[in-house]
């Protein structure tokens, strides 16, 4: 497709009232240029195709054929052409989209600097993650708006915030409603004698799902015989003779038309469906399904929708349907939940994929001899006694406990033997041992030292420990609960907070770029270089700004930040020092940035 | 009879763990002799039972191969039984001594049992805490009344890296537990082991200056209960050390390589994680440089 290009001969409008410019309009792959026949005239237009949005007038109406273009980066500006038929126009038309579509490849290839189609949903999060927290809020402004970083990266290692409602919706599937609304009744107008019935697409999906025969009427009816309003027309007459409990008239009715007959009698593909089920299933062993499974044949008391009785004369039998057939119909397409997932407007697909995932299911079922073999296996398998039967030697793994002596032992290290250093060091050992032992026979006969501790040493303990504890008590705060943080001006502790957390984002993105292999990485760390040394000046500041009797804590709170941002910035030095020494010295590989 | 006992329960009874520190290396050259150590230790410990009826006394001792308890107040045998040898000690602690006694011999045999072994001459801590928190577990689970545990570390060793795991492992679990670890360093270098449990667990850190003033700091700073703690006002250290030893060769490191699954400290680069076992990948930077590397000596050849 991308090779081609179509020429077609059209006249230009800038607006709608333009009499247009004759020329011609060539779309090759990625550009659409349009030609004026006049040399001279100025309207010339070159633009990609990635940026258009078109609409076009519809055949069959009375305009002209014409495309309008907006091109997306030239906001309100509309480029209307006039083509000479329609044909051409749909060409023409057909083409862009084409190209569109084939655009998005190449560019998914570009894997940093694409900027990723944002749904507005996911746009709406992120600003209301922003609003609520102002310390992000905050970050964003520092990093984003002035380039350091890009959205992208900002959000990238915040996926968790943004991820958690998208992931949510797509992961569970909407169930049926358990609401019956294909039998909804109709609104009735008094005055007229009119009934009109609601349709939506769920409404068509609950019926096409609960009523094979009408799905497969559909399929074989529309659009041959009639539309698909003369359908649904059909069906609701179908249903208002059901309401009206009036099977007289439904019979002379079914016999005039057969495709009405359709509706008003009971379901055969259903029928057919369910005694196929009941044939497969061994009643006795599997309890999947039974009688009860076939809905139409169903004995039932015969109550109808709204609850009345009726009795009926025989021949008219098959118009009647119940009440107990149609929840249980209905409860059996509910739990079988919604099997497929086509979400179009268009009727006849949800009928066609219907029918397929039946057809497919049926298949499945429908296998001879090999489905009957693995049942009467299963049934013997399910039938046998377990007492019974012989004993099992599973084959048996072996335990692999490891022995706890390797983890204890390799936390001993590495020794050193030096055998010289050893034995010096038993005799220390065992002369030390002596003289502890001669202390305690001391003590046991000569008890506690008498006096214990004398007074003059008592009072300078006493008045030092006093100090100690007034001191510090300057320092880190009366209670000792208190954090020091409070202790600071607000403004400096949010400063300082803040400055935390840039100092947690920065390095962040320094050290996942390394190491350096393309040009956009090398580009991200001297940015990220140049934010961390701005930080770091900003920290010297703070730290000369603020009082005397704090400054001290400051420094020491400040301390770590400094230091991870050193480490930053060394492994910067010896990494750029690094790669000037190799590419200066030593052959460069090919491709090696 | 249940209701008395309750009665006398009051907030600050204690239960006091003290690990003495009886590491041979580190008393033979000190400035404090041991029995005038003991001495002060040993006034603090009836200090502490004084203060109330109901508080008790644990005492292990730290040797340089082996721990074991040396003393318990609430067994009654103490009190009978004693060998009166003259002046000698005070029968409350006469079984202590005895007890202390025994349990350097068998260190002594201990230690020469070991062999050429080339440590630290640092004490087994990690040991004594163990069964601190072993004791105090038991008594946690012994029912309602109990007294409030707290553990005090008197040492003077230097620290053993290669007791890291485990010292940290004891840590956390008095952390765990709630019970603050005291300790009071009387030894020349700092204790980063210490500072670090006493951080952790809430409890007090010293530095004793002044040695022979011993008994002072033991009963001004270490003798307040739990309770009391909350508004008394004692001595905090400005700064903790918290520097790890590397799990491969137990040196002490500020700054290395973590394995991102259990959290184990290396010094250098390993393919794999001794703790856990789990394999690393290969370091980006060395696979950039072996790259490079190989496609450098291509021509060469």
């Amino acid at each position: 497709m991308a090779g081609e290009q179509v020429e077609k001969r059209v006249k230009y409008k800038s607006s709608v009232k333009d009499p247009g410019t004759p020329g011609f309009l060539r779309i090759k792959e990625g550009m659409l240029l349009f030609v004026p026949n006049d040399p001279k005239s100025d309207s010339k237009l070159k633009v990609q195709t990635q940026n258009i949005t078109q609409k076009f007038t519809k055949e069959g109406s009375n305009k002209p054929p014409w495309l309008n273009l907006t091109i997306k980066q030239l906001l309100g500006r509309s480029h209307i052409f006039e083509f000479e038929n329609y044909p051409d126009m749909h060409a023409c038309r057909d083409f862009i989209t084409a190209l569109g579509k084939s655009d998005e490849e190449p560019k998914k290839a570009a894997v940093l600097t694409s900027t990723e189609q944002l749904s507005i949903k996911e746009l709406e999060i992120r600003f209301k993650l922003l609003r609520e927290n102002s310390e992000l809020q905050r970050l964003h402004k520092q990093f984003v708006e002035s380039k350091v970083l890009t959205e992208d990266e900002f959000w990238a290692t915040r996926k968790k915030l943004l991820g958690k409602d998208s992931i949510r919706k797509s992961k569970q599937q909407l169930g049926l409603k358990s609401m019956m609304v294909s039998g909804i009744k109709p609104s009735t107008d008094g005055r007229t004698n009119r009934v009109t019935f609601n349709l939506t697409p769920e409404i068509i999906f609950q019926i096409f799902a609960e009523k094979p025969a009408v799905r497969q009427a559909f399929i074989n009816y529309v659009p041959s015989k009639m539309t698909e309003k003369d359908f649904w027309t059909k069906y609701f007459r179908a249903e208002y003779l059901y309401s009206t409990k009036n099977t007289a008239v439904a019979a002379a009715e079914a016999a005039e038309d057969e495709e009405l007959a359709v509706f008003l009698k009971p379901d055969e593909i259903l029928a057919r469906e369910t005694r196929q089920k009941i044939r497969r299933v061994d009643p006795t062993l599997d309890m999947e399904a039974d009688e009860g499974d076939d809905y139409s044949h169903l004995m039932d008391h015969g109550i109808q929708r709204d609850g009345t009785m009726d009795v009926v004369e025989p021949q008219n039998d098959q118009f009647k349907r119940s009440l107990l057939q149609d929840l249980n119909r209905h409860a059996a397409v509910v739990l079988e939940g919604r099997s497929i997932d086509v979400d179009s407007e268009d009727t006849r697909i949800v009928a066609e994929a219907l029918t397929r995932v039946k057809q497919v299911s049926k298949g499945d079922g429908e296998t001879t001899k090999d489905a009957n073999q693995e049942r009467l296996e299963r049934m013997s398998r399910v039938a046998g006694m377990e007492d019974l039967q012989a004993p099992q030697n599973f084959p048996l793994a072996p335990l692999s406990i490891k022995d706890p002596r390797d983890y204890f032992e390799s936390q001993q290290g590495n020794v050193v033997n030096v055998p010289g250093v050893a034995k010096g060091l038993k005799r220390n050992v065992h002369e030390a041992y002596g003289l502890l032992k001669e202390s305690i026979v001391e003590i046991r006969a000569t008890g506690l030292s008498d006096p214990l501790i004398k007074p003059e040493v008592s009072f300078e303990v006493f008045s030092s420990l006093t100090r100690t504890i007034s001191t510090a008590k300057n320092i880190i705060g009366k209670n000792p609960r208190e954090c020091f943080l409070d202790r600071l001006p607000k403004s400096t502790k949010d400063e300082v907070l803040h400055h935390w957390t840039s100092i947690q984002e920065l390095p962040r993105h320094f050290w996942s770029s390394y190491p350096i292999t393309t040009p956009y990485l090398h580009t991200k760390v001297g940015k990220l270089k140049d934010a961390m040394s701005n930080t770091y000046s900003k920290l010297d500041a703070m730290k000369e700004s603020v009082q005397s009797d704090l400054r001290h804590q400051v420094s020491l709170l400040v301390r770590p930040m400094q230091q991870a941002l050193d480490a930053a910035f060394q492994h910067y030095e010896a990494d750029l020092q690094r790669r000037t020494a190799k590419s200066s010295g030593g052959e460069r590989p090919n491709g090696y940035v | 009879m249940p209701s008395v006992a309750f009665k006398q329960y009051s907030d600050d009874v204690s239960l006091l763990v003290l690990l003495l520190d009886t590491n041979p290396l580190f008393w033979s050259n000190t400035s404090i002799t041991f029995s005038q150590f003991l001495s002060h230790v040993l006034a603090f410990l009836n200090a502490v039972l004084g203060l109330n009826q109901l508080n008790q006394v644990i005492v292990i001792a730290t040797g340089y191969s082996s721990c074991d308890y040396i003393y318990d107040s609430s067994l009654t045998s103490n009190h009978g039984n004693f060998e009166r040898s003259g002046t000698g000690m005070p029968p409350l602690f006469a079984s202590l001594l005895k007890k202390l006694e025994d349990f350097v011999t068998k260190d002594e045999e201990l230690s020469r049992e070991e062999g050429h072994e080339d440590r630290t001459p640092s004490c087994l801590l990690s040991g004594s805490l163990s069964m601190a928190l072993c004791y105090i577990q038991r008594v946690f689970r012994s029912g309602h009344l109990h007294p409030q545990p707290r553990i005090l570390c008197l040492q003077g060793s230097p620290d053993g890296p290669e007791q890291y795991v485990a010292v940290m492992n004891s840590i956390f679990s008095a952390q765990r537990l709630m019970v603050p670890i005291d300790s009071c360093y009387i030894g020349v270098q700092n204790s980063a082991f210490l500072q670090q449990a006493s951080y952790i667990t809430g409890g007090v850190h010293h530095t004793p200056k002044q040695l022979d003033g011993l008994f002072q700091y033991l009963t001004t700073i270490f003798a307040t209960d739990l309770h009391s703690r909350g508004f008394v006002q004692l001595p905090k250290p400005i700064g903790v050390d918290f520097r790890a030893s590397c799990f491969c060769h137990k040196k002490t490191i500020d700054m290395g390589y973590i394995c991102s699954v259990c959290l184990s400290i290396f010094c250098e680069h390993h393919k794999k994680c001794s703790t856990c076992g789990s394999v690393f990948g290969q370091s980006k930077l060395d696979e950039a440089s072996s790259v490079s590397d190989k496609k450098r000596k291509a021509p060469h050849t």
